[in-house]
C-alpha cells in the first residue's frame, strides 16, 4: 500500500504557511502514485476551519491528535504519539517541514520506525518504474545537491526546505475527510517540562519566513547604521539579516545570523549590503531567488553570485533606495 | 530541606570531524566523501557544544568527555577538545562503519555512549558541517531513550534533578526543563568558544585515547556502515551557483544605479515586497 503524509505545524491555533508547502510537494507525489494525501496535525485547540484548511490546500484526509498536553512541541511525547499511528496505518512516505520542529521530530521518529529520513529536501519525485522516492537536498554548505533513496525501509521520511515551493491554490470545493485521533495517556507522559515560550526577546527575528530580506555585514561599520536597514526593510516589508562579523560584533542579536552556523534562509529577494560573500556566509542564501550585492569593493565574492550587483558605498546606495520606494510607495497611493 | 552536596555531573559530547573548506570531493560512485586531501578539523559547530559543556563542569565539577566515530586520523579532532580542557576521548573507528548514514551513526555512537558507562548529560552540536542534516543528536536520543532539546541557545538553571534550556525556534525562545540524563542540542548563541591552551596541547598529547571497534561494542553487524544504512546516495551535483547578473559601478552617481536596481526589481516584480 502507498499512501503520502505531510506532518502538519501550526502555533497557537493557527496553521502555519509550510503546511501548506508540505501539501504542494504531497500532492504531486500522490497523483503521482495515484494514492492518497494525508495531513497529520498534532495539537490543541486547532478549530475545524482551520483543519477544513489543510483539505482545501489539497489533503484528502486529515487526521488530528488532540490533547490539551501535546499543544507545545516536546519531541518525546509527539514522536511517540506518531509512531503508534505510523504503525497503524502503514504509510509510503512522511514528510515534514524542515523547521526546529521538523528537524527535531523526524530523525528520532525515523529510528523509532527504522526508516530512513533525507534532511532539509529541496526536490522531490516517484522515480520511475520503482516507485522509490527520489529525494535531493543541497549540503556541504550548498555546495553539491545529493539525490537520495531509501529502496529498502518503509516508510521513506524527509524533511522538506520551508520556502522551496508555493501552496497550492485554495480549493474551497475539495472534499476530505477529517479524522480525530485520541492520544494515548502512556504517549503523552514525558520527561520534559514546557514553562513557556518568551516571545518578548528584543530583537527577535523568524528570518526563514521572511519573503524579503536585507542584510547587513562588517561594512555597515557600527550598530546604529543598521537603522539604514531597518529604513529599506520597511519600504520592502523586509526582515533584517546580519553576517557572522556583524553579530559578533554585537551590532544586532544572534537570530539574524545568516549562514552556516546561522539561518539558511529562501526569501525571494536577499539584498546583502556591506558583505563580502564568505563561503560559510553563502551557505545560508544559496536558494534565495534574486540576490542583489551593495558592496564598493568590485572583487567582493557576493557580487559575483548576485543577480544583480552594485559596486558602491552603501552609504550612498542604501539611503537612496529607501527614498526611491518610499517615493513609489508615495505615488501609488 | 536539608543542603546536599550536588553530585558531579558526568557530561559526554559526541564530535564530528568534518574537512576545513567547502571544497569536499564525493566518491560519485558510492556517494561518499572522500575524506583524503582537504585539512580536518573539529565541526565548528560542536565546538559550541564542547564550549557549553566545559562551562557546566566549572560550575558543578564532573567530568567531559567526547566521543567521536570517524577514520583513525579522527583522533586528531579528539585531542583538539582535550586541548580545549575536556577531560578525555573516545574514538569510534573500524571500517564496518564507513559510509554510515545518520540512523547507523546514531545507532553506532549510541552504543559507544552506552560502554562508556551513559552519562548525566550529552551535548551535541547542531550539525556538521558537511553532511549538514542536524539528525544525529536527535537519533541518539531516541537510541538512548533520553529527553531532547535542540537549537539549545541558553542554559538557565541546571542541578542533579534537571535542566533548564531555552530552545530558538521561529516563534521565540521555547523554554523547557528536562529530567536527567538528557540530550541538548546546541546553537552559536550558547556560548564564546575558548581557544585551547599551551597546557591543554600539552595534556591531549599524553592523554590516552581508547579506540573502540564494532566487536568492541554490542553491535548488530546488520545495522553498520554503508549497508546497514536505510538511506543511499544515488547521485551528487553541483548547482548552478552563477547567476549571470547585471552590475552598475556608482562611480558618484547613486541615483543612476538605484534607477537601474529598481527598474530590475520591477521586472522581478520584486518592488512590491514580494507580496503575492
Ligand atoms: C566555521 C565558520 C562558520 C561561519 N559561519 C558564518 C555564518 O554563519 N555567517 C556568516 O556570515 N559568516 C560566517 N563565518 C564567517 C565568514 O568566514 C566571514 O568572516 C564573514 O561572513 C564575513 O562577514 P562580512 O562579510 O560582514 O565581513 P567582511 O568579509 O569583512 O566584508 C565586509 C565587506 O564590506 C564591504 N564594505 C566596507 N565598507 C563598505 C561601504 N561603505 N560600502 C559598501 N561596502 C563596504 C567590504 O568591501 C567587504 O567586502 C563563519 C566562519 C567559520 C570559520
Ligand atoms: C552529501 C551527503 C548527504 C547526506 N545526506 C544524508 C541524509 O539526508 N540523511 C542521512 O541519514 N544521512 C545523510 N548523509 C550521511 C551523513 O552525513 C552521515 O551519516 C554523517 O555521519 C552524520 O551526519 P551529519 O554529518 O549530517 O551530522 P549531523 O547530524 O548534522 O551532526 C549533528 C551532531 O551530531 C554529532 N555527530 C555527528 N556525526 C558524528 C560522528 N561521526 N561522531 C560523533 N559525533 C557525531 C555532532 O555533535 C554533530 O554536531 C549524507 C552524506 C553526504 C555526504
Amino acid at each position: 500500500m502507498s499512501f503520502i503524509w505531510t506532518i502538519a505545524e501550526q502555533h497557537d491555533g493557527e496553521l502555519k504557511a509550510v503546511s501548506f508547502e508540505l501539501l504542494a510537494r504531497g500532492r504531486a507525489l500522490a497523483d503521482a502514485l495515484d494514492t492518497r494525501l494525508a495531513s497529520v496535525l498534532i495539537g490543541a485547540e486547532v478549530s475545524e476551519a482551520q483543519l477544513q484548511e489543510l483539505v482545501v490546500r489539497g489533503a484528502d484526509e486529515v487526521y488530528y491528535i488532540e490533547d490539551r498536553r501535546l499543544a507545545e512541541f516536546v519531541c518525546e511525547s509527539w514522536s511517540n504519539t506518531l509512531a503508534t499511528l505510523v504503525r497503524q496505518y502503514q504509510p509510503a512516505v512522511i514528510l515534514a517541514a524542515a523547521t526546529s520542529t521538523g528537524r527535531t521530530l523526524m530523525p528520532h521518529l525515523a529510528v523509532k520506525l527504522n526508516a530512513g529520513l533525507t534532511a532539509d529536501c529541496t526536490e522531490l519525485a516517484i522515480e520511475a518504474g520503482t516507485d522509490n522516492l527520489l529525494q535531493t537536498r543541497p549540503a556541504i554548505g550548498g555546495n553539491i545537491m545529493a539525490t537520495i533513496k531509501t529502496p529498502d525501509n518503509r516508510p521513506q521520511m524527509a524533511t522538506v526546505r520551508p520556502r522551496s515551493t508555493v501552496p497550492l491554490p485554495r480549493d474551497p470545493q475539495r472534499a476530505g475527510k477529517i479524522i480525530r485521533v485520541p492520544a494515548d495517556e502512556a504517549e503523552v507522559e514525558t520527561r520534559v517540562r514546557v514553562l513557556g515560550c518568551r516571545t518578548d526577546a528584543e530583537d527577535f527575528v523568524n528570518l526563514e519566513e521572511a519573503e524579503v530580506v536585507v542584510a547587513g555585514g562588517k561594512g555597515m561599520k557600527r550598530a546604529e547604521n543598521f537603522a539604514l536597514l531597518r529604513d529599506l526593510a520597511a519600504q520592502l516589508d523586509a526582515m533584517v539579516g546580519a553576517s557572522r562579523d556583524a553579530v559578533d560584533r554585537g551590532w544586532i542579536g544572534y537570530p539574524h545570523q545568516i549562514g552556516l552556523s546561522g539561518k539558511t534562509i529562501s526569501p525571494k529577494l536577499y539584498i546583502g549590503a556591506g558583505i563580502s560573500g564568505s563561503i560559510q556566509h553563502l551557505a545560508g542564501i544559496k536558494t534565495a531567488e534574486t540576490i542583489v550585492s551593495v558592496n564598493r569593493d568590485p572583487d567582493a565574492p557576493l557580487h559575483s553570485i548576485a543577480d544583480f550587483a552594485i559596486v558602491g558605498d552603501l552609504f550612498e546606495v542604501v539611503p537612496e533606495l529607501t527614498r526611491r520606494l518610499k517615493a513609489l510607495k508615495a505615488a501609488e497611493t | 530541606m536539608l543542603a546536599y552536596q550536588e553530585k558531579p555531573v558526568k557530561i559526554i559530547v559526541p564530535i564530528k570531524q568534518v574537512p576545513e573548506t567547502g571544497n569536499v570531493k564525493m566518491d560519485p560512485q558510492t556517494g561518499t566523501m572522500i575524506r583524503s586531501g582537504a585539512a580536518a578539523v573539529v565541526n565548528p559547530l560542536d565546538l559550541y557544544a564542547i564550549e557549553a559543556a566545559l562551562r557546566l563542569r566549572e560550575r558543578h565539577g564532573g567530568s567531559v568527555t567526547v566521543v567521536s566515530m570517524g577514520p583513525p586520523a579522527a583522533i586528531k579532532a579528539i585531542r583538539e577538545a582535550i586541548a580545549m580542557g575536556c577531560d578525555g576521548g573516545v574514538l569510534v573507528s573500524d571500517r564496518k562503519f564507513a559510509g554510515s548514514d545518520t540512523w547507523a551513526t546514531s545507532y553506532t555512537l549510541a552504543a559507544a555512549i552506552r560502554w562508556m558507562g551513559g552519562s548525566d548529560l550529552i551535548v551535541a552540536g547542531e550539525r556538521a558541517t558537511d553532511g549538514d542534516t542536524a539528525q544525529v543528536g536527535p537519533g541518539l536520543a531516541a537510541w538512548l531513550d533520553v529527553p531532547l532539546a535542540t537549537y539549545v541557545a541558553h542554559i538557565t538553571h541546571a542541578s542533579e534533578a534537571g535542566i533548564s534550556v531555552e530552545r530558538l525556534t521561529e516563534e521565540g525562545y521555547q523554554q523547557v526543563e528536562l529530567a536527567l540524563p538528557a540530550l541538548l542540542t546546541v546553537v552559536k548563541e550558547i556560548a564564546t568558544v575558548r581557544l585551547p591552551t599551551l597546557r591543554g596541547k600539552k595534556r591531549a598529547r599524553q592523554t590516552e585515547v581508547p579506540l573502540l571497534t564494532a566487536a568492541d561494542l554490542d553491535l548488530d553487524g546488520a545495522r553498520l556502515g554503508l549497508k546497514g544504512s536505510p538511506t543511499k546516495v544515488v547521485k551528487i551535483a553541483r548547482p548552478k551557483v552563477a547567476r549571470g547578473g547585471e552590475r552598475v559601478a556608482v562611480n558618484g552617481d547613486p541615483a543612476a544605479a538605484v534607477d537601474a536596481l529598481i527598474a530590475f526589481l520591477e521586472q522581478r516584480q520584486l518592488v512590491t515586497g514580494g507580496r503575492q
